[in-house]
């Protein structure tokens, strides 16, 4: 019986890999269609790690990161997060608005806040989206949230909610790369220990 | 010579002077200096829920929680020597990084974080002498156990000393 994120075998980790390159490549189109260029994907990491590793798992715990969260539930719970340093941010602002006005002391401003925000709706919608059609489960996404701070700080967030039994979190992760425009970002899918049971019984396995 | 200490999420350390604590990028969890200022020996605990009953006791990694870390904490600097009459906190993070979501544990952890502490605190009888807690920014604590005091540094504001 699966309780735990490091109790799933190898047959469990890639049909997460398998999840995590569909729900992804899903995003990266939609992801190139906003962009208007060639999004790469890299290969899917199922990382079942302690809090610590976690929290350091974008680079330095204190590294500006610009966040969107969404939440999803239903039939199957969990949250992705697109992330994206603030120079990348600032770079796909200005090939998509051409507004130059910048917010308070070099930050973003409101318009540019919410655009972030909506294209990262848009990437968790579509990952969640070939979730529920692989799957046949119905599942629900919230509103998406935007954060600007420090990466420790905004992974720390679903770190509480999924790490609350046990000393590991399980996270998908994918890195995004638009080379024409040298720009890169991360979505990170988190779900409870429940929806993967869930996941891999639709999928036919064996849990 | 001065040691910087790392503290990793729900996890403590004790020290004596004149060695400093850090505990990087604290969101919705709490950061919990302790100190004895006549020994100058103390402790930073870095939680990340509030309360270790909400989970079967058999799995439960006691330094994560508010409520099991603090009185474990103060258990073993009473071992080390300092007096627990004489301990006093000082305390930072619970902040709420994403907007309130209805229907969410996330939206309201910080502030159940930020109680929580208080409230060991108190049955504790150790009296909070400074706070930093709540708002929306994450924070990195420094504590320095030669002075007692606690550096909160974040992002979006200049450094401050408590």
């Amino acid at each position: 019986m699966l309780n735990n994120y490091d109790e799933l075998n190898d047959l469990q980790l890639d049909v997460l890999r398998e999840i995590g390159n569909i729900g992804a490549g899903n995003a990266a189109t939609a992801l190139a269609t906003i962009l208007d260029e060639k999004v790469e994907i890299s290969l899917p990491r199922v990382r079942i790690t302690d809090f610590d590793t976690a929290v350091n798992a974008l680079g330095g715990a204190e590294n500006m990161t610009v966040g969107v969260l969404v939440n999803f539930d239903g039939e199957a719970h969990g949250m992705i997060m697109f992330l994206l340093n603030m120079e990348d941010a600032k770079a796909i602002m200005s090939i998509l608005i051409q507004d130059d006005e910048e917010g308070q002391d070099g930050q973003l401003s409101d318009l540019k806040l919410s655009a972030i925000k909506e294209i990262g709706n848009i990437l968790g919608s579509s990952y969640i989206n070939s979730i529920s059609q692989l799957t046949g489960l119905t599942i629900h996404i919230s509103i998406p949230y935007i954060a600007i701070d420090m990466a420790g700080a905004l992974m720390s967030v679903p770190i509480i909610e999924f790490g609350s039994v046990g000393d590991k979190v399980m996270f998908i992760e994918e890195c995004f790369s638009a080379e024409e425009n040298n720009l890169s970002s991360n979505i990170i899918l988190f779900t409870e220990i429940e929806t993967l049971k869930i996941i891999m019984e639709r999928l036919g396995l064996e849990i | 010579m001065s040691e910087l200490l790392v503290v990793g999420i729900s996890d403590y350390k004790l020290a004596r002077t004149p060695n400093v604590f850090v505990t990087y990028a604290l969101g919705s969890c709490v950061g919990i200096c302790l100190y004895d200022n006549q020994l100058k020996i103390g402790g930073l605990s870095h939680i990340m829920l509030p309360e270790s009953n909400m989970f079967s006791k058999n799995d439960v990694n006691r330094m994560k929680f508010a409520d099991t870390a603090i009185v474990d904490m103060v258990r073993d600097l009473v071992k080390m020597g300092a007096d627990r009459r004489r301990l006093t906190a000082k305390i930072a993070g619970g902040a709420q990084m994403f907007e309130v979501q209805q229907g969410s544990m996330v939206g309201t952890i910080g502030d159940r974080n930020i109680a929580s502490v208080k409230s060991t605190l108190q049955s504790l009888k150790i009296p909070i002498i400074a706070e930093d807690t709540g708002l929306n920014y994450g924070r990195t604590v420094y504590f320095d156990l030669d002075t007692g005091i606690m550096k909160v540094q974040s992002l979006s504001r200049s450094i401050r000393e408590f």
